[in-house]
């Protein structure tokens, strides 16, 4: 099932926090695989109305004071976020977002300074370990992707336990691939989603690799998914 | 009053910021083990009840000063002066 040029695509959100730096590559990257993003501001209370989908941007909302994301949790949107994510709405945080949702206890784990304490700015070889969920379906046999990273705090941790539970149950969807890993993460962790399977946050930026000219297009495999996901649930009988 | 938080990364977790600074002292010339880095953070509290002051301290702990995942905390109260 394919939209036609007059349907309007799924509705996607991308909210945009104080400090937020990637909202507009996402917005651009969403729309260019077919999606109707609105861009909101982080003092809004409500989602608007049909929303398929929330995408939480990279960037370093209230300046990562305190911890990164641990401000942002708290802004208007997010209660209306969470409740979304609670509902089962597809929600992405990319980088910053990913550090949001795990402050908002949505996804497991937690984001840490890199072990080199520098800054890393490059393009990451990745290993998609699940080709079947909202996030990654695109992938089909690609399970290698190339994906650029720049954070300082993306070493993701947590215990020995909660990784071993997490690998049973297929939530580790993104990994470094090997001697890649480039903030010392934990089990080399990339991307982690939540049990259903409708929140997923990930330290390297699809929204910078939707184009040969950037070195990439792998991000297209990613954000397509979950465009693809969205224009699912929105047709979905509510 | 006043209370006085101390955040600290767990025991077991990597503290990349407590490795810098361990390697700078040595660079000084200070012989020691580990150091680790973390935070912290002085309140001026609305109450004077000791009891009100450090129920609200550890809810402000558990909601935003700390990520339980990976910190421990301490609260020290002192009657405001």
């Amino acid at each position: 099932m394919s939209a036609t040029a007059t349907e309007p695509g799924p509705r996607v959100v991308v909210v945009a926090f104080p400090g937020s730096n990637d909202d507009r590559d996402a917005e651009l990257a969403l729309r260019g695989l077919g999606a109707d993003v609105y861009r909101v501001w982080h003092a809004e209370n409500e989602l608007p109305p049909g929303t398929a989908a929330v995408v939480l941007p990279g960037g370093f909302s209230y300046g990562d004071y305190l911890r990164c994301g641990a401000i942002a949790r708290f802004s208007p949107v997010m209660g209306s976020v969470v409740r979304f994510a609670l509902d089962g709405g597809l929600v992405l945080g990319i980088c910053n977002g990913f550090q949001i949702l795990t402050e908002a206890r949505l996804l497991p784990g937690a984001l840490r300074p890199n072990a080199s304490l520098s800054f890393v700015c490059r393009d990451v070889g990745l290993h998609v370990t699940e080709v079947t969920g909202p996030f990654t379906s695109r992938c089909g046999e690609r399970k290698r992707l190339t994906m650029p990273v720049k954070h300082g705090d993306g070493c993701w941790f947590a215990d020995p336990e909660t990784v071993d539970e997490l690998e049973a149950s297929g939530q580790i969807v993104l990994r470094y691939a090997p001697g890649e890993n480039p903030n010392g993460a934990v089990a080399d962790v990339a991307g982690v989603r939540n049990p259903l399977g409708n929140v997923f946050g990930l330290m390297p930026h699809p929204e910078h690799a939707v184009d040969p000219l950037l070195g990439s297009t792998d991000g297209e495999l990613i954000l397509g998914s979950l465009v693809d996901a969205a224009r699912m649930s929105s047709a979905a009988p509510v | 009053m006043k209370a006085t938080v101390l955040v600290r990364p767990k025991a077991g977790i990597l503290d990349p910021q407590g490795q810098a600074v361990a390697s700078s002292l040595r660079h000084l010339g200070f012989a020691l083990g580990d150091a680790r880095v973390g935070r912290l953070v002085e309140l001026e509290l609305a109450t004077e009840d000791e009891g009100e002051a450090r129920s609200q301290v550890e809810r402000m702990c558990e909601q935003l000063l700390a990520n339980p995942l990976i910190e421990s905390y301490e609260i020290e109260l002192h009657a405001a002066t």
